[in-house]
């Protein structure tokens, strides 16, 4: 920071007296922009006149901002812009849990559907938020550097923040443990993630859930009993693999950058 | 608009070419589109001509680094696009319009525009100055507030034009950009071009031969994956001769090297 300069000269500088060279006008204007106790001096130096006129001009121009159009409101639509593609799948979703509900209600003999069901209900929605055929703009996401692990985080928390309160509802309603529900359902999720970085998450998350489809509840269905896997004792091992399928994701995270483009 | 000008944009580069490929190879699905391309492009406005299929969007796409190339090298900004570090630094600095500009139809022109400056990590302060800008650049300001399923086709190509230079980019890669835009845009538009190109390396793949002999410092030629030629637009002009396809200097130009560079006759 310069030194200040006198007061005798920021006066001379305020009412344009000719003993102030340019030099020094230059000088004295880039203080100025710089130091606050200088600009009150100079506020004190100028003639009435001029404070006056600058006094019209403040009154002016708040009177002009009062009267003039309000800012534009900024719409929070735009960083969900594309989550919103997603919704008729958060709706099949929440549609498949309900069904899933009724039927548990009505055939109390069948094993829980609303447990069979809940480990891949975010996994369509998931596929549909980060896909290059439900998201139009794909070709230019692919060319952004906000593109990556923290862009997919947050669109697969938005889709887990539609479809966890239906699933909370569903196992509210047949009274089952939050352990058995929400466990497998976020492992899955941190699955199609972490498989996602090398096929395609929308690819991966289809798949395990036809995996799971398959292999879990077709089975457990014909042999009208719940499977091991989603027995009370089982929720220790859904935690583990819940917590080693985020930290695979964490540390596989520039996998993301890139995304699986095709031919367009 | 005058604006602070950071220490980074006047430090000096470290590195010869904005755009450095070394026999680059993309794929495009299972076919090679680029075959062995050595390029270097520096700032100006660069034309990209060559015939269908001779690999002009695969090439976009790979220095858009939407796709990794195969082999070879490229460097963007003096950053291989292999390294992940760089890569995000290379991508603030670009803007891309894709040959199939996609977009969200519900948005507004201003809303999309915006998205994706905030895609490109601008500061959350500039944004909406820089989006009112680029939307003014474009001619677009009067519609800036109407969704963008209610545009017609050379609005949307402006748009994409729009988010493009929202973030005023280093490296502007235009695919196709003039297609559906009247003639009076396109006059518009080579001077949004020309205006960009002075400090930024501006990339158009086209295939209008007259907008490049109006707007570009600079000529591409490539065909089958391969650069067959790069020059000023009246080096290319003074290739043709009376004899060759074409109904203006720099279309017969473009037939004759063309036909040269397959052998049709000797070079």
């Amino acid at each position: 920071m310069s030194t200040c300069p006198s007061p005798a000269v920021i006066s001379g500088y305020a009412q344009g007296a000719g003993d102030v060279d340019d030099v020094t006008v230059w000088a004295v204007e880039t203080h100025l922009e710089s130091c606050a106790s200088c600009r009150a001096l100079l506020a004190e130096a100028v003639d009435p006149q001029t404070r006056k006129l600058l006094d019209h001009v403040v009154e002016t121009i708040a009177a002009g901002i009062a009267a003039g159009p309000a800012p534009a409101r900024r719409r929070s639509r735009r960083r969900t812009g594309a989550v919103g593609r997603a919704l008729p799948w958060l709706v099949v979703a929440a549609g498949l849990m309900l069904v899933a509900v009724g039927f548990e209600k009505s055939y109390p003999s069948l094993p829980s559907l609303v447990l069979l069901v809940a480990p891949v209900a975010p996994l369509l929605p998931t596929a549909a938020a980060w896909s290059r055929r439900t998201d139009p703009a794909w070709e230019l996401l692919a060319s952004m550097p906000r593109t990556g692990l923290g862009l997919l985080l947050w669109r697969t928390l938005t889709v887990l923040a539609a479809v966890v309160p239906v699933l909370a509802v569903a196992g509210w309603r047949t009274g089952h443990s939050p352990a058995l529900w929400l466990l497998p359902c976020l492992a899955f999720t941190a699955g199609a993630l972490a498989l996602g970085g090398l096929v395609g998450v929308d690819r991966a998350a289809l798949g395990l859930a036809a995996l799971w489809a398959a292999g879990v509840v077709v089975p457990s269905l014909s042999a009208r009993q719940l499977p091991a896997l989603l027995t009370t004792e089982s929720w220790p091992g859904w935690a583990v693999a819940t917590v080693a399928l985020t930290a695979a994701v964490l540390l596989r995270a520039t996998d993301h950058r890139h995304l699986g483009v095709g031919r367009t | 608009m005058v604006r602070t000008v950071s220490a980074a944009e006047t430090a000096p580069a470290t590195w010869p070419w904005l755009i450095h490929a070394e026999q680059l190879v993309v794929r495009a699905g299972r076919q090679v589109a680029v075959n062995g391309l050595d390029l270097t492009l520096d700032t100006g406005v660069h034309g990209l001509l060559g015939p269908n299929g001779a690999g002009k969007t695969t090439l976009m796409r790979a220095l858009a680094t939407v796709v990794n190339p195969a082999s070879g090298r490229l460097r963007l900004l003096g950053q291989s696009v292999t390294d992940p570090a760089g890569l995000r630094q290379v991508r603030r600095e670009l803007g891309y319009l894709p040959q199939h500009f996609g977009f969200y139809p519900r948005f507004t022109v201003r809303e999309f525009v915006e998205y994706v400056a905030w895609l490109k990590e601008m500061p959350k302060s500039a944004i909406p100055g820089a989006v009112q800008r680029a939307v003014e650049r474009v001619g677009l300001a009067d519609r800036a507030d109407t969704r963008m399923k209610t545009l017609s086709g050379g609005m949307l190509r402006r748009a994409g034009i729009a988010q493009a230079i929202v973030n005023e980019p280093r490296l502007l890669l235009l695919d196709e950009p003039t297609v559906g835009l009247d003639p009076e845009q396109r006059l518009d538009f080579r001077h949004l071009l020309r205006d960009v190109g002075v400090d930024s390396c501006v990339l158009v793949s086209t295939h209008l031969v007259e907008d490049v002999a109006a707007a570009c410092t600079d000529v591409v030629l490539i065909d089958a994956g391969r650069l067959v030629w790069q020059g000023t637009p009246a080096q290319l002009a003074q290739r043709g001769t009376a004899g060759d396809a074409g109904d203006s200097a720099t279309e017969r130009g473009y037939s004759a090297l063309l036909r040269a560079h397959r052998g049709q006759v000797p070079a």
